[in-house]
């Protein structure tokens, strides 16, 4: 397991990464990095060779090596017994593999992408998330459901969509957004392990991309904690939480802001159910405003939630209204100019900071 | 005469007639089984019921000590089923099937027991005693106790929202059914499933589910499960008519078919989804035969016996080659749920009908008198002793507190992680969830 992580590094060091000197800063033994696709392969990769009763399930997970090559390599370790290709039927894939959850062993799911867990939402949110509370423990669900998530590029209104906000309606799921490589593998292995329905919201732009990691991270046994929001950025003047590619965004987001004096503090959310609350409140309490970040549809989203929350807990800490930026409210156009209307620039970003921080007309 | 009852102090058989003239050996329809000697029969239920008790009572007491009514005689019985099965892809069953006085008895016990229980729940439902959805089984008994006689406890059983039977069959008490329907801390899922949410995972039942159809799959799922933990057993998945036209239902099917699990699907068809007849509902109403691929049998789910042969068959058959369906012809005395009379959609003359001719209970107690294996009176105890058993469970369930309040956030997740959960109004009511 190891062996592949090191030889992947080896790979991707020989190419330019992307600059971001500003990150180094966090991490301090930044020799080494590894894209988000070969963390989340290593991660189901260790996870599988720890416990036999993991196993894998979805479309061109196996023979196609994964539709993104995140299972790459993966069926011929594993075997087909382990590493399952399935017709293009999600209600019965999920179905089944939810069963096979019932009986203890441990699935993880792929959808090619989560617009199509919609097929099969009826197993995600009554047959897995609810079995737990209505069998009064008797049945558990560890189930991992993963797979892109999000926009990605040019692929237009059906195969766009942000799904964070709806699976984080329902108790009794866990919903997990990694954004850089040690999220994706500790995130990744954390939900495998937990004995919980957990969706795993990847990001499809986001697999190609390189980050620094620490050893410890590339230490089979590295989990990350579900439920705790991560300072991926210290600042002082405005919070802006976000998760996923957005936190990517305010990190340029921040640096900008920083030209103009304003020093912002970014929150990686990480873990949408259950939303880390308190982080976010005593990351409010301590700069007095705050901008939410996300692609999604606007409209009971994960910002009006974390508004909500910063509201009824922080209230006498606002110095300024909560300010949202998300995605438009429109389906995704396809046009390239349209689409890049349609969610989220750095630039909004900054502008929403500077409108909580009192430095641009409302 | 006396040569007759010599004859049956020796055998130590529940038969009151000698071997000549009843045969235990093949039974062809052709053929009816003889009725039992009356004076005989008078005669020994006088002496069983006499309170006096003299030397010369005493051999014929202790003898009738050995036709108790839960007979323990396993002496192997051959009959037939009523009707042979139809099979579609595959070799019919023989309809020839084994028994023994002690199976048909507990046939007959167990699914009185059921009748009781489902009658007993109408009346809290009327009462509003039970709240919300409840379904009822009376009238296919058969298909939950003779599944169960084929089974073992490895094996998996899922269901839909009838579930209350199949629970009972896989070893849940009166007590756990009744406590759930009327929401009590001592129901199988201590009061927060409800009827349609009945589980019993140590007895490999996994519920109990209300999405129609849902269930299928998830048992593919169970089936899966089991081939890949190598566990040399297999899953019934049970559905209604209504179920059976559900997309998932062909989905999941398909891949147990390609992968070869051990999936038995089991269409319970009562002919009605709901308020629809199955004519209206389905284009083909050949259940067993819209597996395509996969083999079917047609069974008469009213018949315990073929119930249990079919059941047998159809696990061999999975474990060696993969999915199989299963039509059970059945038939639902109730309407589709307590707020459904039933009538509207049917006549009263089709369910007297189907009460009269083809009840599963009266089919086993007209065996058993016919084999003389009990007598009327002995069944009407039974049948007694099951009202009471019934009534004290109802009783003690009524006695059964209500969850306590904390239950509202227990569960929510097997590993809660300390997060916080919310009542109604978040700044009175907040729980850490452990």
């Amino acid at each position: 397991m190891l062996g592949i992580a090191r030889q992947k590094m080896l790979e991707q060091s020989s190419k330019k990464i992307r600059p971001a000197v500003s990150m180094l800063r966090n991490y301090s033994s930044a020799a080494k990095e590894m894209t988000v696709r070969t963390a989340l392969n290593s991660a189901l990769d260790e996870e599988m060779s720890a416990d036999s009763k993991v196993f894998l399930m979805g479309e061109e997970v196996g023979e196609y090596q994964g539709a993104y090559k995140i299972t790459k390599g993966l069926l011929d370790k594993y075997g087909p017994e382990r590493v399952l290709d399935t017709p293009i039927t999600e209600a019965g894939f999920t179905g089944i593999a939810v069963g096979a959850a019932y009986y203890g062993l441990k699935p993880v799911v792929e959808f090619m992408t989560f617009n199509f867990s919609m097929q099969a939402i009826d197993h995600i949110i009554n047959s897995a998330a609810k079995s737990n509370y209505m069998s009064a423990g008797q049945i558990s669900v560890p189930i991992v459901f993963r797979g892109p998530n999000g926009a990605a590029a040019g692929v237009g209104a059906q195969h766009s969509q942000c799904y964070a906000a709806w699976y984080a309606t329902c108790p009794g799921l866990k919903v997990l957004t990694p954004y850089n490589s040690e999220d994706a593998r500790g995130l990744l292995k954390a939900a495998i392990r937990d004995p919980d329905p957990v969706v795993f919201l990847e990001n499809e732009l986001l697999y190609g991309e390189s980050f620094p990691i620490s050893d410890e991270v590339l230490d089979s046994s590295f989990c990350l904690p579900i439920g705790k929001a991560k300072i991926e950025r210290k600042g002082k003047h405005v919070t802006i939480a976000a998760y996923s590619k957005m936190v990517g965004y305010s990190l340029k987001a921040a640096e900008i802001l920083e030209k103009d004096g304003i020093d912002a503090e970014v929150i990686n959310l990480r873990s949408i159910r259950p939303l880390d609350r308190s982080t976010i409140n005593d990351s409010v309490r301590k700069t007095n405003r705050l901008v939410t970040v996300e692609e999604a549809f606007p409209q009971h989203g994960v910002g009006a939630e974390i508004c909500a929350c910063v509201v009824e807990e922080s209230f006498a800490y606002l110095d300024a209204p909560v300010e949202r930026i998300a995605g438009a409210d429109v389906p995704m156009p396809y046009a390239a100019n349209l689409e890049r209307m349609a969610v989220p620039q750095v630039e909004d970003i900054v502008r929403a900071a500077k409108r909580a921080c009192y430095r641009s007309v409302p | 005469m006396p040569t007759l009852l010599s004859a049956w102090f020796n055998s130590h058989q529940p038969n009151l007639h000698p071997p000549s003239f009843y045969s235990l050996s093949l039974f062809r329809s052709s053929h009816p089984p003889p009725s039992p000697n009356p004076t005989l029969a008078m005669a020994l239920s006088r002496f069983a019921s006499s309170s006096r008790s003299g030397s010369l009572l005493k051999p014929l007491s202790s003898a009738i000590s050995l036709r108790r009514p839960i007979s323990t005689d396993t002496t192997p019985i051959t009959l037939e089923t009523s009707v042979p099965f139809t099979a579609h892809q595959c070799e019919a069953p023989s309809r020839t099937v084994q028994t023994s006085a002690n199976e048909l008895l507990t046939f007959f016990r167990d699914m009185a027991l059921m009748r009781r229980m489902e009658i007993a729940a109408d009346s809290l439902y009327k009462a509003k005693l039970i709240r919300g959805f409840c379904h009822l089984y009376d009238g296919q008994e058969a298909v939950a106790v003779g599944m169960e006689a084929a089974l073992t406890k490895k094996d998996c059983i899922i269901t839909a929202y009838r579930d209350h039977c199949t629970f009972m069959a896989r070893g849940g008490t009166l007590l756990e059914v009744f406590a759930e329907l009327m929401g009590r801390q001592a129901g199988c899922s201590r009061g927060k499933g409800g009827s349609m949410h009945f589980y019993k995972k140590d007895s490999n039942f996994y519920g109990g589910h209300g999405i129609v159809g849902a269930q299928v799959p998830l048992g593919c799922g169970l089936a899966f499960a089991q081939k890949y933990s190598k566990d040399e057993a297999v899953t019934f998945a049970l559905y209604g008519d209504g179920a059976a036209n559900q997309g998932q239902l062909f989905e999941a099917l398909n891949i147990s078919a390609l992968w070869d699990l051990p999936a038995i699907l089991v269409c319970e068809n009562n002919h009605y989804g709901m308020g629809t007849a199955e004519w209206r509902a389905a284009k083909s109403p050949a259940y067993y035969k819209r597996g395509d691929y996969a083999p079917g049998l047609k069974v008469d789910g009213m018949d315990v016996l073929a119930v249990k042969q079919a059941c047998t068959f159809a696990k061999e058959h999975a474990l060696k080659n993969g999915p199989i369906i299963l039509e059970m012809d059945t038939y639902r005395y109730h309407g589709h749920s307590m707020s459904d009379p039933g009538s509207t959609y049917r006549t009263r003359d089709e369910i007297t009908g189907v009460r009269q001719e083809r009840d599963p209970i009266e089919r086993i107690r007209k065996l058993i008198l016919s084999h003389d294996l009990a007598t009327e009176k002995e069944l009407k105890d039974i049948e007694k002793e099951v009202r009471k058993e019934v009534d004290d469970a109802i009783a003690q369930a009524k006695e059964n507190p209500v969850p306590e309040s904390s239950e509202l956030f227990t569960n929510v997740y097997a590993k809660g992680l300390g997060v916080e959960s919310f009542g109604a109004d978040r700044k009175e009511v907040r729980a850490t969830l452990p």
